[in-house]
């Protein structure tokens, strides 16, 4: 009897089945409201002109090595990396105590960071302390986890479905009653799936008890930039939680602000008390790195580094990213104003109030069901749609859709 | 503003410090003696000192780089469908029974470790699932830590070690080896070297080969092959891939991981892929395979995969990547013979046939911990701590006195 003849078939990953649906229907009006990758006007994914232009000057740099990259990365893409979340002058990092882990992209940063902790966070032996996710939150966050060898992964209250928002209570009560030294995966803007964040105040009183109960901030920042299109904007809340004295990670993905998704493009920063602790931290980092991948790929984090670290090319990247992001914006309300001109019942301002590539319209399963079978617009069955996945070309026809969904199926 | 508590203590205090895997390379990148030497690096190095491209492998890049239709999406979780064909046909040959009766799949991962790291995550998912396999797997005596490191973290709890490395003879001893398969636990996972042991370099015969494929039939041991340098040992992609291909054809599932590292120069990009030959079942395999990708690194880079599929797609381009890695592969050769020529000449009461007998990276010298710190301290030959190094960077300036050293440090023990 083979090894492997009892192994059963996983269930696949809605997302992905989406896109292969969308990609077999025929019908012309089709829309891909699902995938999480940027889309021009054109329906088109767009390399970065900066990244063109780096991605020419890496392959004629005939003075570049082939080695295998260290261990923790390329040291100035990690150094750039962190800068770009906690700020240049991040008085954490001249004190010498933020360091970072070059990764595979976000999961990979996720990995790394979630393997650390469930051997050396708290004791020793963390299998059993609590990771909390938001609920809801990317699907893939439980699955990293769990497989870093986590076996209590709870949700922590975050969206109202009633009133279309952030449960602030709710998600503070979750906060109180989680054991002391639980682990909490936060989302440092742009929340997915909802695109709701909280406000400036709402992290205060969320750093409050998290600091009471000294529960660990684990940041995802997938979408830095991206979000409002301005970076400092959207790294605030990683940046007040270091101002407080938390020791912090954060995971960052260059995947969708550089449009690098093939190169797997992430950063895994580190805050810690001080520099001795960091250097403890990255010496383990670096055998659990050893052990998973042994060296991250060379490709995007020589090109995200060159363009971090070269003034010209990092304006030029600033203003490609605010291209993104106010494309985003702009279909944002377009949306909100179509629905309103069409006079679709309930209210839309959460449209314009959500940020970043997400939107939790709030359409049932079933008006969703609508929308993919008899409109042939793919969405996620909560409801999220990929802003980005709206052009001049077809917002109409989607407004419309959402119109006829709302109204004719309950 | 910027508040701290002073006096706090750290949540990761607990944290103990590890001495890195890369203090060898950092304390040869500091030494500045003249005469220094590092044998103890992992990449291949040409007579020149560095790790070198085919032109080939540059115009193909340069070629990726302007190339407009190409757009950075996310590529599929198991890798480009192109690449995992083209990497499984040189594993297998294109005309492997298990090919053509679509008994194989594979997966692109993030380099040789990321194929053996899912490998072994595939195994760990069989001893969750409702079977009745539990393990062990068998390793090698000696094997890397950082092998048996990823079998662990994988989960894998059950690992035992089979003898390889005979010290006596500096090579193998295949007996004991059979002895240790034929006596292992049925159904056991026994993790084997195509292309080249490492740390050792040490290699086994098509005869000794098919004497264990035989008792792997008997005893229903699975084969995971690690073939980290195809064609760089006996300069034949075909001839490296023997043990692999044998296995198939005894009807043997196995799981191989291969990489692109040494043969392609693509040391950077990582490029890797794991092939896995079942009997049934391939589809929920492939499946548990996908979900297990996003847990580690949710899809795998593009760069160096393009690369690779580019070449082996094209007859021109292979024949002349096969040309270089037959170079590669010759100037290993004449690097050990030349050394075992000095060595004779210098003369002593050792043998040293084993130097020539396996090919491509690593050679065995069975030197002790005081000889290898006399290597590194005095001579400033950095070699790794078991006593192997790595051939391809010994070349005709340092040859005299890398032979010199070794023969002086097996001397003072006498």
């Amino acid at each position: 009897m083979s090894i492997f003849g009892e192994v059963p078939q996983a269930a696949p990953v809605a997302v992905f089945k989406l896109t292969a649906d969308f990609r077999e229907d025929q019908n012309p009006s089709k829309v891909n409201l699902g995938v999480g990758a940027y889309r021009t006007d054109e329906c088109q994914p767009w390399v970065l002109p900066v990244v063109r232009k780096v991605e020419k000057m890496i392959a004629d740099d005939h003075s570049l090595n082939h080695e295998y990259l260290p261990i923790l990365g390329l040291p100035e893409f990690r150094s750039s990396a962190s800068k770009i979340a906690l700020g240049a002058d991040s008085p954490a990092i001249k004190e010498n105590r933020v360091g970072a882990v070059q990764c595979l992209g976000g999961t990979g940063a996720l990995k790394i960071g979630a393997e650390f902790l469930r051997r050396w966070y708290n004791g020793t032996d963390n299998t059993k302390t609590p990771v909390y996710v938001s609920a809801p939150t990317w699907e893939n966050h439980n699955a990293v986890f769990s497989n870093a060898g986590f076996e209590e992964i709870r949700p922590y209250k975050y969206w109202d479905a009633g009133k279309r928002g952030l449960d602030l209570e709710g998600f503070l009560g979750d906060l109180e009653s989680a054991p002391d030294h639980s682990i909490f995966v936060l989302h440092a803007c742009a929340h997915n799936p909802t695109g709701t964040d909280p406000t400036q105040d709402q992290w205060k009183q969320i750093a409050d008890v998290m600091k009471r109960k000294s529960l660990f901030a684990f940041f995802d920042s997938a979408y830095q930039g991206f979000a409002s299109g301005n970076l400092d904007k959207d790294a605030w809340a990683v940046r007040y939680f270091v101002s407080q004295g938390f020791e912090l990670f954060c995971a960052q993905s260059f995947s969708k602000n550089f449009g690098l998704y093939n190169e797997r493009v992430g950063n895994l920063t580190v805050v810690a008390e001080d520099q001795d602790n960091l250097n403890r931290v990255l010496s383990q980092m670096e055998k659990i790195v050893r052990i998973t991948w042994s060296n991250p790929p060379s490709q995007g984090a020589r090109l995200v580094a060159i363009t971090l670290n070269t003034p010209e090319l990092f304006a030029e990247w600033k203003d490609n990213v605010k291209t993104m992001a106010d494309r985003v914006l702009l279909m944002r309300a377009q949306l909100k104003e179509k629905l309103k001109a069409l006079g679709t019942p309930g209210t839309w301002e959460h449209i314009t109030e959500q940020i970043g590539m997400f939107s939790f319209t709030g359409l049932n399963p079933k008006q969703v069901e609508y929308m993919v079978k008899e409109k042939h617009i793919y969405l996620m069955a909560s409801g999220r749609i990929n802003m980005c996945g709206l052009t001049t070309k077809n917002i109409d026809y989607v407004a419309e859709s959402i119109h006829e969904a709302v109204t004719t199926v309950q | 503003m910027h508040r701290r508590k002073m006096s706090a203590r750290s949540v990761f205090d607990g944290a103990v410090f590890m001495s890195s895997e890369m203090k060898l390379l950092e304390d040869f990148k500091r030494d500045s003696h003249p005469d220094k030497v590092n044998l103890a690096g992992r990449e291949y190095v040409g007579e020149h000192g560095h790790t070198t491209w085919l032109p080939l492998v540059r115009k193909i890049k340069q070629q990726i780089a302007t190339d407009l239709t190409l757009t950075p999406e996310y590529p599929p979780i198991l890798g480009i469908p192109e690449f995992t064909r083209r990497a499984t046909e040189l594993a297998l040959g294109k005309d492997s029974p298990a090919i053509v009766e679509s008994r194989v799949f594979g997966v692109q991962t993030v380099g040789c470790t990321g194929a053996v790291r899912l490998g072994a995550e595939l195994l760990r998912s069989c001893c969750c699932s409702n079977s009745s396999w539990s393990g062990p797997i068998l390793l090698s005596s000696p094997c890397d830590d950082s092998l048996l490191g990823t079998f662990k973290a994988a989960g894998i709890e059950d690992v035992q070690h089979y003898r390889y490395w005979d010290a006596e003879s500096n090579g193998v001893c295949v007996e004991n080896m059979v002895h240790d398969l034929e006596n292992a636990p049925e159904r056991s996972v026994v993790v084997l070297f195509a292309s080249g042991h490492s740390p050792t370099g040490a290699e086994l015969s098509q005869e000794d080969w098919k004497r264990l494929a035989e008792v792997m039939v008997t005893r229903q041991l699975f084969p995971f092959f690690l073939m980290s340098a195809q064609g760089l040992c006996s300069g034949s992609l075909k001839q490296d891939a023997w043990p692999v291909r044998h296995c198939v054809s005894l009807g043997l599932e196995l799981l191989c991981a291969q990489s692109f590292s040494h043969n392609f120069g693509l040391y950077g990009e990582r490029v890797g892929h794991l092939l896995c030959v079942l009997k049934q079942n391939l589809l929920a395999v492939q499946s548990q395979a996908e979900k297990l990708v996003q847990t580690l690194w949710s899809c795998p880079p593009m760069e160096g995969a393009r690369v690779v599929t580019t070449v082996l797609n094209n007859p021109a381009h292979l024949v002349e990547w096969q040309e270089s890695v037959k170079a590669i592969a010759e100037r290993c050769m004449l690097i050990r013979e030349r050394l075992r020529e000095r060595l004779r000449l210098l003369g002593g009461p050792w043998h040293w046939d084993h130097i020539i007998k396996p090919g491509g990276l690593y050679c065995c010298f069975g030197l002790n911990t005081q000889q290898v710190e006399f290597l590194v301290q005095k001579k400033h030959i950095y070699v790794l701590p078991n006593g192997c190094l790595n051939v391809s960077a010994i070349n005709s300036r340092n040859l005299d006195y890398v032979a010199e050293s070794i023969h002086q440090a097996l001397s003072s023990q006498l």
